[in-house]
Order: C-alpha cells, then sequence, then structure tokens
C-alpha cells in the first residue's frame, strides 16, 4: 500500500470516527433532564440528588410539548421547559429531606403524574414534621358522604352581614372554629343563637359567609385564586364547576378503562368533582378540603398536593374554594 | 444539438479529473452524514429542533429537488455518502488504482431485477411512513444507518454499485428526472468508443475505476443511470468523454419504453399530490390516519395512496391512450408516451417542496446554533422561533412551475405523439387535469 492511499485511509477513519465520537461526548458530558408526558414516561431521571447548600446545577428540555418545573416546598420560581430547548435553573436547598419536582404546565391527562424526587443530602439528618395534618387530628374521614341538609336560597353575600359579625360570640371568630367546622354546621349554630332570631335564614347564611371572609385576606384569597388557576382549573373548571378542559376527558377515560374492568370501574379516574355544588362544598370544613387537597382523592385522578404546596398555600386555596359559594364583596 | 462542453476548459476538466478534492468532498459528506445519524439518535427528539430532521428533509430535500435534480440531475448521486463505504471495502482502496485482482468474487445483480421496481418499492415504503420518519429523528437516524449498511451489505456481494443502481430510494426518481437535467456525461465520438481496446470506462484501468454505475458510456443515450463519479472521464485514454450543457429535457425526445420507469413517473406524480394533500392540506382525518401508523386507518390509507399511485394514475392514463395493437404493443406506447409526464412530475415536486421548505427553512439557523439539542448557541440563532420565510412568493411560484409543467409535458407529448402517429390532446389534458389538482392541493 502506497503512502497516499495509506493517509487517505486515515483520513477518512478519522474523520467517521469523529463523526461519531464528538457527538456523543458531548452528549455524555452535558446530561439534560428530559421532560415528557406522563404517557411517555414523565421526568428523566426521575431521581435526583443534591447536597445542601451546594447549588444544584439544571438543563432541562422538553421531548414532546411545553412543560414546566418547579419543585415543591422550594421558593425558587418555575420555569418553562420547551420541546426542543434547553432552559436552565439552579436550585440552592437549605434543609436535607425528599422534595418532589414536578410539571407545572398542563401537558396532558395525566399531567399531575408528571413528578420526581430529590434527595438532599446534609450533615443533620432531614426533620420530619411530626405534626399530622388538621384531619387526622380532628378524625375526619376525607371520603365518607356528606350533603348540606340546609341550603342558603341565593348565593350568599358576605358584606349584608357586617354588623350582625360584632354581635357573634367570640368562639366564631377563632381561625380554630373556622378550619374545623363546616358552613353548614355553622350556619345551624348561629341560627340557633337567640342574638340572631331576628334574622331570616339567607341572613344567618350571609353571617356565615361573613365569617369565613375574615378568615381569608385579600392577599390570601389572592394567593389561592393563583395557585387554583395553575393547579386546579384544568379539571374543576374556573369557576369550580368540574367543567374544566380535561374534564370529559378524565370522563371519558374512565369509561373505557371501565369496559375494560368493570370491577374496578368505582376506583378508577373519575370526571372531577364540582366544588360549586352547594350541597358538598358547604358541608365541607375547611380542615376537610385541606385533607383532600394534602392528600388527594386516593384512586380518582385528584393528586396529592402535600409534596408540592406548603401548608399556608393549601390554606390559602381552601380559602379560594368557598368563594363559588359565598360572595366576598 | 450538441451545447456547450464544460470538459473542453482543460483546468476544469483536470480538477474534475483529480481524486483530492473529490475525496475531500466526500471526507465531508460522510462525516456529515454519519454526524447527522447520530445528532437523530442522541440530539432532542422534537423533529423541528433535530438537526437530522431539519437538515435532512428541509435542507438537504431543498437543494436535491430545488437545485440539484433540475439543474445538475444526479448531481447529488455524484457526492452522496451512502455507498462510498461499500465501494471503498469492494475495491479495497480509498485512493489507490483498482486492484487488478479483485479479493473476492463478487455477483452480477440477478437479471430480473434489473429495473427499477425495487426502487420504487423502497420509495413507496418510505413514503408510506414518511409521516414517523420526516418528524421523528430517530426514524430518521435509523432509516439513514439502514441505507448505509444495505449499501456496504450489496457492495460485499454484488459487482459495482448494485445499492445505487438498484434499491436507492432516492436515486430511482433523481435518476428519471435527471433526464430533464441541462448537463450529460456524453462520449464524443461512437467511432472512438467501437475501436478502443478494453474499453477501460466499464472495465478500470491504472488510471480508475471501471463505471461503478455498471453504464457503458459509449451507448449511453440518457442520463438514468449516469451517477457523474467522474471515473470515465479519468480512465477513457483517448479522451472521449465530455460533460456537457443542454437543453432542458434533451434525454425525453427519446423516451424510454421500458414500464418500471412509466410506473415511476406516476408513482411520483402520485406521491407529491399525496404528500401535498397529508402534509399541507387542511384535512384533520387524513392527517390522523397518515400519521396513526399501525392503525386500522392508517392501513386504509395505505390501500388508498397504493391504489391511487398503482391503479387510478395509470388506469387514467392508459384510458386516456385508448387501444393501440396487441398487449405488448399497448405497454410500449403506454411507457413512451407516459414520459411526458416527467417534466410535470418534477415541477409538481418543485411546487409542493417550495411550500414545504419556505414554511420551515426558519428551523435551519436554530439547528445549526445547537445541532445536538444541548442547549449551545454556536450561531445565536438556537431561541429563534418558528416562521415562514418569502411565502408571499408560493402561490404565484407555484402556479408558474405547475404550468410550465404542463407546457414543458405538453411538448414531450407531441413529439412522442408524433413519432407515435397519435394525437397528443388527450395526454396534454391529463397533464392539464394533473397540473388542475395539484394546484388545488397548493393553494
Amino acid at each position: 500500500m502506497n503512502r497516499s492511499e495509506l493517509i487517505t485511509r486515515g483520513l477518512v477513519l478519522g474523520a467517521a470516527l469523529s463523526a461519531i465520537a464528538l457527538p456523543l461526548a458531548f452528549w455524555w458530558r452535558v446530561p439534560l433532564v428530559h421532560a415528557r408526558m406522563a404517557e411517555a414516561g414523565g421526568w428523566n431521571p426521575a431521581v435526583m440528588r443534591a447536597t445542601v447548600g451546594e447549588p444544584l446545577h439544571l438543563r432541562l428540555t422538553s421531548d414532546d410539548v411545553v412543560h414546566g418545573f418547579a419543585v415543591g416546598h422550594l421558593d425558587t420560581p418555575a420555569v418553562d421547559v420547551l420541546p426542543g430547548k434547553v432552559s436552565e435553573v439552579t436550585l440552592v436547598f437549605d434543609e436535607p429531606g425528599t422534595y418532589t419536582y414536578y410539571c407545572t404546565r398542563w401537558c396532558g391527562l395525566n399531567h399531575w403524574r408528571m413528578r420526581g424526587t430529590i434527595e438532599v443530602q446534609g450533615d443533620q439528618p432531614a426533620t420530619v414534621a411530626i405534626n399530622p395534618p388538621l384531619y387526622v387530628s380532628l378524625g375526619i374521614d376525607l371520603d365518607a358522604d356528606r350533603g348540606a341538609q340546609a341550603l342558603p336560597a341565593a348565593k350568599p353575600v358576605a358584606d349584608a352581614a357586617e354588623a350582625a359579625l360584632e354581635a357573634a360570640p367570640d368562639r366564631y371568630r377563632s381561625v380554630e372554629y373556622y378550619r374545623s367546622h363546616s358552613p353548614a354546621s355553622v350556619w345551624q349554630d348561629l341560627r340557633a343563637e337567640a342574638a340572631f332570631q331576628d334574622l331570616d335564614d339567607q341572613e344567618v347564611w350571609g353571617l356565615t359567609a361573613r365569617l369565613w371572609r375574615s378568615n381569608a385576606s385579600p392577599a390570601v384569597l389572592a394567593e389561592g385564586r393563583e395557585l387554583f388557576a395553575q393547579n386546579c382549573a384544568a379539571c374543576h373548571g374556573e369557576q369550580g364547576a368540574g367543567d374544566g378542559v380535561f374534564a370529559d376527558n378524565l370522563a371519558a377515560s374512565t369509561s373505557q378503562a371501565a369496559e375494560h374492568s368493570p370491577d374496578q370501574a368505582a376506583s378508577m379516574i373519575q370526571k372531577p368533582a364540582s366544588l360549586a355544588d352547594s350541597s358538598r362544598m358547604l358541608a365541607a370544613s375547611p380542615a376537610l378540603l385541606h385533607g383532600k387537597i394534602l392528600r388527594g382523592g386516593m384512586g380518582t385522578g385528584m393528586p396529592s398536593w402535600g409534596p408540592l404546596l406548603t401548608d399556608s398555600q393549601v390554606w390559602s386555596l381552601v380559602a379560594h374554594l368557598y368563594s363559588f359559594q359565598f360572595e366576598y364583596r | 444539438m450538441k451545447g456547450i462542453e464544460f470538459t473542453a476548459n482543460p483546468s476544469f476538466k483536470a480538477f474534475l479529473k483529480a481524486r483530492l478534492p473529490q475525496l475531500a468532498v466526500f471526507i465531508l459528506m460522510l462525516g456529515g452524514y454519519l454526524f447527522t445519524i447520530m445528532a437523530g439518535l442522541l440530539g432532542n427528539p422534537v423533529g423541528s429542533t433535530n438537526f437530522a430532521i431539519v437538515f435532512v428533509w428541509i435542507a438537504w430535500w431543498a437543494v436535491l429537488i430545488l437545485a440539484a435534480v433540475p439543474l445538475f440531475g444526479r448531481g447529488w448521486c455524484a457526492v452522496c455518502p451512502i455507498p462510498l463505504p461499500g465501494e471503498w471495502l469492494q475495491r479495497g482502496a480509498v485512493l489507490g488504482p483498482a486492484s487488478p485482482r479483485p479479493t473476492r468474487r463478487l455477483l452480477r445483480w440477478p437479471r430480473a431485477l434489473r429495473n427499477i421496481w425495487l426502487q420504487t418499492g423502497a420509495f413507496l415504503l418510505l413514503a408510506l411512513f414518511s409521516t414517523a420518519l420526516l418528524t421523528t429523528p430517530l426514524v430518521t437516524a435509523i432509516i439513514l444507518a439502514a441505507l448505509l449498511l444495505a449499501a456496504i451489505t450489496l457492495s460485499m456481494v454484488f459487482e459495482r454499485r448494485s445499492f445505487c443502481r438498484y434499491l436507492c430510494p432516492v436515486g430511482g426518481f433523481i435518476g428519471l428526472y435527471s433526464q430533464a437535467a441541462p448537463i450529460e456525461l456524453r462520449i464524443k465520438d461512437k467511432a472512438v468508443c467501437a475501436a478502443c481496446v478494453g474499453k477501460p470506462c466499464y472495465n478500470g484501468s491504472a488510471s480508475g475505476y471501471g463505471c461503478p454505475w455498471d453504464v457503458f458510456p459509449g451507448g449511453m443515450t440518457r442520463n438514468t443511470h449516469c451517477g457523474l463519479c467522474m471515473e470515465c472521464l479519468r480512465t477513457c485514454p483517448h479522451e472521449n468523454i465530455a460533460i456537457r450543457g443542454r437543453a432542458f429535457g434533451a434525454d425525453l425526445s427519446q423516451p424510454s419504453a421500458r414500464l418500471d420507469e412509466a410506473f415511476k413517473s406516476f408513482v411520483m406524480l402520485g406521491a407529491a399530490m399525496v404528500y401535498a394533500a397529508v402534509l399541507l392540506g387542511p384535512w384533520g382525518t387524513l392527517k390522523d390516519a397518515a400519521y396513526r401508523i399501525g392503525t386500522s386507518g392508517w392501513f386504509l390509507y395505505v390501500m388508498l395512496v397504493l391504489a391511487l399511485l398503482g391503479a387510478v394514475l395509470p388506469g387514467l392514463f392508459a384510458l386516456v391512450l385508448g387501444p393501440r395493437g396487441n398487449a405488448r404493443q399497448f405497454r410500449q406506447h403506454f411507457a413512451r408516451m407516459s414520459g411526458a409526464l416527467i417534466p410535470l412530475g418534477l415541477t409538481a415536486w418543485i411546487a409542493f417542496s417550495l411550500s414545504f421548505v419556505l414554511n420551515n427553512a426558519s428551523y435551519i439557523a436554530a439547528s445549526l446554533s445547537d445541532p445536538l439539542g444541548l442547549g449551545w448557541d454556536w450561531l445565536g440563532a438556537a431561541h429563534l422561533s418558528w416562521q415562514p420565510v418569502m411565502t408571499g412568493i408560493l402561490a404565484p411560484t407555484q402556479t408558474l412551475a405547475l404550468v410550465a409543467g404542463v407546457i414543458w409535458s405538453g411538448s414531450i407529448a407531441k413529439t412522442s405523439a408524433a413519432e407515435a402517429r397519435v394525437s397528443s390532446v388527450p395526454v396534454v389534458l391529463y397533464c392539464a387535469l394533473m397540473a388542475l389538482i395539484m394546484l388545488w392541493l397548493l393553494l
């Protein structure tokens, strides 16, 4: 073999190997977090590791549709994860523990399944919250059927009972009382109060609404409204009527699955609950709603929000849910 | 009529004969091809941002159908990297002279398959899966790798470039439409070839390899199977090979009587319509059927497409032609007259590709900036959003292209009809109908 042939073969082989090896090397050295719709696998990787105080720099990309990335119980703002583009975010953890990251964009029917975890190691062992949620302390059965026996004739207006509020005994105005009682039971109690015998039923509902509003500042309601729009409206609907953009798809998915497994149909994804249903909502205490949001619907398709939202955010969300029943003017 | 002879310029001819410039292009193309496969395998699976999809199906396709084929015929084949590794392995050399004794005995391509039916089948196979191929980088990468492996395998078993000549899904239509190109490689003097001892242009010599495309240049009258590889230019001891400019469509005045090439015309014309309907049309049900590969809707789509391309279009053409002699005579008449569809087919593909390319060209800069989807921004264009480019010229250009196609096809039909002593009007009307359908689909 002559020299020029040898050199040529070297050149060809070098070019071919470079064309294969260089992309492989770059790909290996620049790891990406891939987001896919839950049906296609969700996040990859689904488990990451970090150390307290050390920045965790992530490069995220979507393999299909627009997703968002946020970490529960962390203040870092959510970032959009766009198809074919790379977004970057740097996370710093102050506490060790297991954090849940999740998709913040309504990417599909199983959007809420797009979750992963970040195991954060630190010098101190992870502390575990020992305070059980309020619904546990109160022994509330989240799944029991409920319905208010008395209902208002029209949507109660909170401002209508400003003067009466002053006459209500102090116990009605404590946060503990608010959180542990349903509006219907409070209405029953108020209705029995001698001080309010002059009020008609609707006015007592107005007083109940006023009590509820006194536990929700405008800032809390604004936060709750925003959280609802971001996380709940796609299923429950903008006005809470259970008619969000995914509601029909969820119902169709349930009936389709039920055809294959009739025995398990009852425990499958169901049509989202209507939060505008007075009978259901007026019979629900804030502690009950708080518990449902924290825990989720256990097989109904309602996800568990405990790992994502702080306690304060959940209470804000609960406060907003009652605005579907009460007019907070 | 003999056009301008480019190889009359000694410097240009020497450039074409030199191996190093061609080798440099080959290395670049092969490197790019392998990189494209890697980008398809490793890059972002979102088609619109993946280098493999954007570069192959937008940039390469634009260059191929809008410039390379209409102007240079098989110009792409001259630089295509797919057959190179197999050919180098077959020869046992990259740059060196042809080995006087081949390292292994290679088979001749089976006689029954010495036609373009397999190429038409391969094209149809890719076309029917094109919704996945055009949008899924992994599929594109696998197909590109499969083509490379197929070319290598065939080179190890069969003589010369059997893959290019008989199997390449792209080579079939490039060959068909290369007859319309204003460039040709031909001999200068038949008598010189007849007297030439050893026929080194076909059999090879110390100066170069025998025609990789299994063509004897001395008998070549059409561009169809000439890959413009320049080997005959190197090997001809009599300097009897010329590359000339010529009138568009010069080969079509002597149409082929081959049925495989005739059907290729219908398949290509029909495929342009199907692509226009599926990729550019407003019919959601059709798109769904084409995209949901493996479903009953897709199988129905496949049956309809095959029926349209293989039966409806040629059947209608046969009806338009009317009866002629016995079956053999009719087949020959059918094949010769169908040559008139070649210009229209080419312009239909140009019209379709203009829509496709101008609407998607903006993806090219972004994918060049970040070819592996790793968040790079080499050209500062990675975050450019999609926007159509110069789509204002689409409707007039497409209309012009199709009208030109009908006129061009009409003139070919007139020549062929005169030779066959029949009227050209039915064929011209058929072409006009096809152009109108295409125009309706595009506009």
